[in-house]
This record gives structure tokens, sequence and C-alpha cells, in this order.
């Protein structure tokens, strides 16, 4: 098992509370920043560490925080997006309630960089642990000196507040976030202006996923050179992959980037369920294209995925058996869309109702032949044209599908019926 | 105070449980209201944000975890302790799914049946609980214990199938489990048990 960062102490019991945190190593790296780096250094090392965004973009962090400009006479703020609800993605739920300090220590060194003094982790509402523990944990460090006024004698104030969801998926993009937190209806916005010039209460921002920020405290301790050792060139450090789907050991599995997917469903995951053969993957989130079986020699990382015609995304690998219907997983996809679409683009919100609507008449058997190329003009109506990603997250596993499974698609049209039905 | 009130047509609010629990004309008797402590936190919250309307969120949730769902008494109240227009209450309130408009049953059960969880058979177990409740998903089992639906991921996929019952998930979900769990919460008067 290569080595673990995030990931290193995570099945010791006790990992959540301040004082086993500390005897491991950690609020190491907060007293480091606080006293011997300037804001612009510590954007420096993230920069050189090269750690890219875990949420699913995969945008460079520490460009992210240069892009907060220094010398705004607004309040300035950090927001940690924990509204973790990409189908098969369960890393940050494990991170929050096992290790809730490693990703406090990061806020803090993102705040302190990008000169916030309140801090927001917004948190899906059905974590309801999850946010108790984070809670718990921000006590904690508060009567430890390591959050409130004045941390360590620095100088330097920083309040965080954990924000519970409402239970939209829309809200973990990162603009809905926003003005979710500003208590108005969490639609999307158009961008520019992008939340660092313009973000939570009009004043610069940045939004960080909870993996990303967990990643901050030990970059700033080991140094940059040490994070780019692992992982590939452009695709630095680890990543926490979650497994799920048919497989023998589902579960997080923290990695370096550039891992085969061969190696983690076959070695770590144990295989297929009950012998079966693979037959599909999703690697990253079901935003992403689906695989199909013959590219799982591919590697995990930002660029391999791109160049297999998929994407990292949020790393949540789900694989499907050879007894798995591609055309009812489609379909129960764009349904998660149709649901969790929030209306304000009409290309999305009615895109979704009907290519819903053409799914599952496909499914059921009632499909014409015709109704593939509506699929794909519909999407072709639908990608790029909206203010958000989810508009195009719909198209995908949709075009996806029907580039390596076609003859599902017609076999359920021309038998009028599922090939798989059960 | 009002013990019973007619919810009306204008409360079709696109929520999970959403469609069809009950009649939009039924009557639903509200037994409790938002406490004395519970608006005490409210207040409080007024304070703790840059500005206020992010409180709206947070109010909500308090008001959930009080009453058991949103209901017109309590929004008008956060709309008063917080000094918000209600128009822009219920704007918010109308987005969210993760809250019932409702009354539901004491147990709320949301299954989720979305992929990594249907590949592992959530269907099924969503047949089998609506077989064991006599009830069908979105409805509301006749004595008020049970109220069954299905949600979008739930974040828990390494531990799928899994359902939440009110606050606690429930993970690696088989039949014999959810026999357990039913078991213990028909006979049980914490809400909160079974975890």
């Amino acid at each position: 098992m290569p080595e673990k960062i995030l990931f290193k102490y995570i099945d010791q019991p006790d990992q959540y509370r301040i004082d086993t945190y500390m005897k491991n190593g950690g609020y190491q790296a907060v007293p480091r920043v606080l006293k011997d780096l300037s804001p612009e250094q510590v954007i420096d090392i993230v920069k050189k560490s090269g750690l890219r965004g875990r949420g699913g973009a995969g945008f460079p962090t520490g460009l992210k925080w240069g892009f907060v400009p220094k010398d705004s006479p607004k309040n300035r703020f950090l927001l940690c997006n924990a509204d973790e609800g990409e189908p098969g993605t369960f890393k940050d739920r494990e991170l929050m309630a096992k290790n809730p300090h490693q990703l406090l220590e990061g806020v803090i060194i993102g705040s302190y960089a990008i000169g916030a003094h309140l801090s927001f982790i917004y948190i899906r509402g059905e974590f309801a642990f999850e946010a108790k523990r984070l809670e718990e944990a921000i006590d904690e460090a508060q009567s430890k000196g390591f959050l409130g006024k004045n941390i360590l004698g620095s100088g330097y104030d920083l309040d965080i507040k954990v924000y519970r969801g409402g239970g939209a998926y829309i809200c973990g993009e990162e603009t809905s976030l926003l003005s979710s937190i500003e208590g108005v209806r969490p639609l999307v916005r158009l961008r520019p202006p992008y939340p660092a010039i313009s973000g939570c209460y009009s004043c610069p921002s940045a939004v960080n996923n909870v993996e990303t920020l967990s990643n901050v405290p030990h970059i700033i301790l080991n140094g940059a050179e040490w994070y780019t050792k692992v992982g590939t060139p452009k695709s630095t450090g680890t990543k926490i992959f979650c497994l799920s789907g048919q497989v023998n050991k589902p579960g997080n599995y923290e990695l370096p980037m550039g891992t085969p997917l061969k190696e983690l469903i076959y070695e770590y995951g144990g295989g297929i369920k009950n012998g079966k053969k693979l037959k599909a993957v999703i690697p990253g989130g079901v935003s992403t294209q689906i695989l199909p079986a013959s590219k799982v020699e591919v590697r995990l990382d930002f660029e391999s995925l791109i160049e297999a015609g998929s994407m990292l995304g949020s790393g949540a690998v789900i694989v499907m058996d050879e007894d798995t219907c591609m055309v009812k997983t489609t379909y129960r996809l764009v349904r998660f869309y149709e649901e969790e679409s929030c209306g304000e683009c009409t290309p999305c919100r009615e895109g979704t109702y009907w290519l819903s609507r053409i799914m599952r008449r496909i499914e059921y058997g009632q499909g014409r032949m015709e109704d593939i190329d509506l699929l794909l003009d519909l999407c072709d109506n639908i990608f790029g044209k909206t203010i958000c990603p989810l508009g195009d997250s719909v198209t995908i596993p949709i075009s996806s599908s029907l580039q390596y499974f076609r003859d599902e698609y017609e076999y359920h049209i021309r038998n009028k019926k599922c090939p798989m039905e059960r | 105070m009002i013990d019973e009130i007619v919810v009306a047509d204008l409360r079709v609010w696109p929520v999970n449980l959403g469609e069809h629990v009950g009649s939009p004309l039924q009557k639903c008797k509200i037994t409790k209201m938002i406490t004395k402590e519970t608006e005490e936190k409210i207040l409080n919250l007024k304070e703790r944000f840059p500005k206020v309307k992010t409180a709206i969120l947070p109010a909500f949730h308090l008001l959930y975890k009080d009453v058991g769902y949103l209901e017109d008494e309590g929004m008008q109240k956060i709309s008063e302790l917080l000094g918000i227009p209600i128009l822009e209450i219920y704007e918010a309130a109308s987005f969210y799914t993760f809250f019932p408009v409702e009354k539901i049953g004491k147990y709320w059960i949301r299954v989720c049946d979305n992929l990594s969880c249907s590949l592992l058979g959530a269907e099924k177990l969503i047949e089998y609980l609506e077989e064991k409740l006599k009830i069908k998903v979105n409805q509301t089992t006749p004595d008020g214990l049970f109220t069954l639906s299905t949600v979008e991921c739930l974040g828990s996929c390494g531990t799928a199938p899994v359902m939440m019952i009110n606050e606690y998930y429930h993970e690696n979900l088989t039949k014999e489990k959810i026999d357990k769990l039913l078991e213990e919460f028909s006979s049980s008067t914490d809400p909160n048990s079974g975890k």
C-alpha cells in the first residue's frame, strides 16, 4: 500500500480529538504559517505544490487564492465546500467525521492566505453527525487558541462557522453555494464576475473542497517539492478514490494520482462482485463520461482520463458488472439531473425533463429508432448553453453511453424490452 | 393556537416526499408548536452572521428539529423573529428538499435509489419496504409512524444500499436489517433510536 497523506491516521479511533490529532503531528502547520510566512508565501508554496481542486474541476488551488485581490477594502471569505452530493462520492464525509482538525487547519491556512476573517464550512444537510463533529472540533481548536481572536499571538483573527445545507445538489456548485449562504433562493450566477472578485455577500471569496483544504497543512509542513514527488508531474499528490458499485471491497482508497484504474478495482477493490465480468466504469462521479471495460488500463489522473475521453471529477469510481443495463443506468442518472436541476436555465430545466421522458420510454420498450438522434439533438441544445455545468452534466452519460453501448439502445427499441430484466 | 388546519392546495411545492402525501386538501392536526427555547435560538441567529438572511437556513433546521416539518406558523414566526418578509422565507423554503412541508410520520425513512445503491439492489429493498409497511413510496402509514420516501445520493455509496431514518444513516442494508430496524422503531418512543 503506498504512503497515505490524508488518511494516514484515519483508523485511529480518537483522531477526531484535538489531543490525538496534535500527538500525531497536527497543528504544526498553523504556527509555522502565522509566525514565519506571509500570505503571499503561503500562496506561492501551494502554487508550487501543483495542488489542484479535488471537488471536480481540478482548478489549481494556489492560482485560485492568488486571484483574490489583496488590496480590496471589502471583507474576504473562504468557503469550504462540503456539500458532497455528486453520486458516488463519499470521501469528504469520512474526512470530516474522522479527521476534522486536518480540515480546520487547512481552512485556517487558506483563510490566512486570502486574508479572510470569517470562513464557512458549507456541509450538506444530511450530514448531521459530521456537522456536529466539526462544531465540536471548532470548539476544541478555539480553546487551544488556534481559532478566534489573535490566534497564537499573531494578531490574526479567524472565525469558522459550520453552515448546514438543505438537501440541494446544486448548492455544491460554487455560485449556488454562495447564494445559499446569503439566504436567497440558491440559483447559480453568471461568471464573470468570478467569486474571487465578487463572491459571498459580493465580497472577494474563495471556494475550496474539503479534500483540497485537507491537503494544505501537509504541503506547508513538508514543502511543495515533497508534494510534487507524489503522483504525476501535472496531477500532484494523492487522491481519495471512492470505490462503489459492484466490487467486492467498496470504500475510500487514498492512492497516488496516476494509479491505474485496473489496480484500484482488482487489487484494492478485490475485483468484481460474484466473479462477474466488468462491463463499464464511471471514473469520476456521475458527471463524467462512462468508460467501457476495454479502457480499464487507464491511469487515474487529470490528464490521462481526459485522454481516455473522460474526467477525474471528484474521484468517484462506480463499477458496473456485465449484468448492468446501460440504458437503465443512463435513465437513472438523467432522472437525477431532472430532479436536481434548479430550474434557472431553460435548456436544462426543460431539457432534463424531456431527456428523462425519452430515456424512460426507451427503457420500458416504447422507444423509436429516431429517439436516439432526438436524444443527441437535445443534448446538443443543452451542452454549453447553461449557466452552470449541471446542464452539461446531464448530456454526458447519454452521449458516452451512446458512444460505447449504442447496441443496447437499439436492442431495447427493436425488441421492445429491457434485456436485463430480472 | 391552531390545532387543526386545512392544508390548502397552494402547498404543492416540489419537495422530495412531494406529490402524494395524502391529498392536497387533507386535514392534518398540528400537535407541536415551536418552543420558546427554539424561538430564543432563532433570535440568537440574527447576530451570528454578517447578514441576517444567512440565518434563514439555520432557522429552518431548528424549526425542523422542533416541529418535524416546516409549517406556516413556524415560518411566520421565523419571519417575525428575523425581521425578514415572509415571501423571502417561502422563497427559500420552497427550494430545499431536506425539510418536509407537511406533517409526516414520526419516522421518516429516506432510501437512496441512486446509481451505486441501485446497483446493489436498492429497488428490491424499496419494494420490500413498501410491502412491509403496506404503503407506497411518498405515503405515510395509517398509524402515523412511518413515511417512506426515495432520495438522491446520500453520500454513502461505499456502504450501499443506504437509507436514513430521521437524522441517522443505516448502511449496508439487507432485508434482515430492515426487519430489525422496523421492529425496533415500531416499539420505541425515542425519535432517534435505532442508532
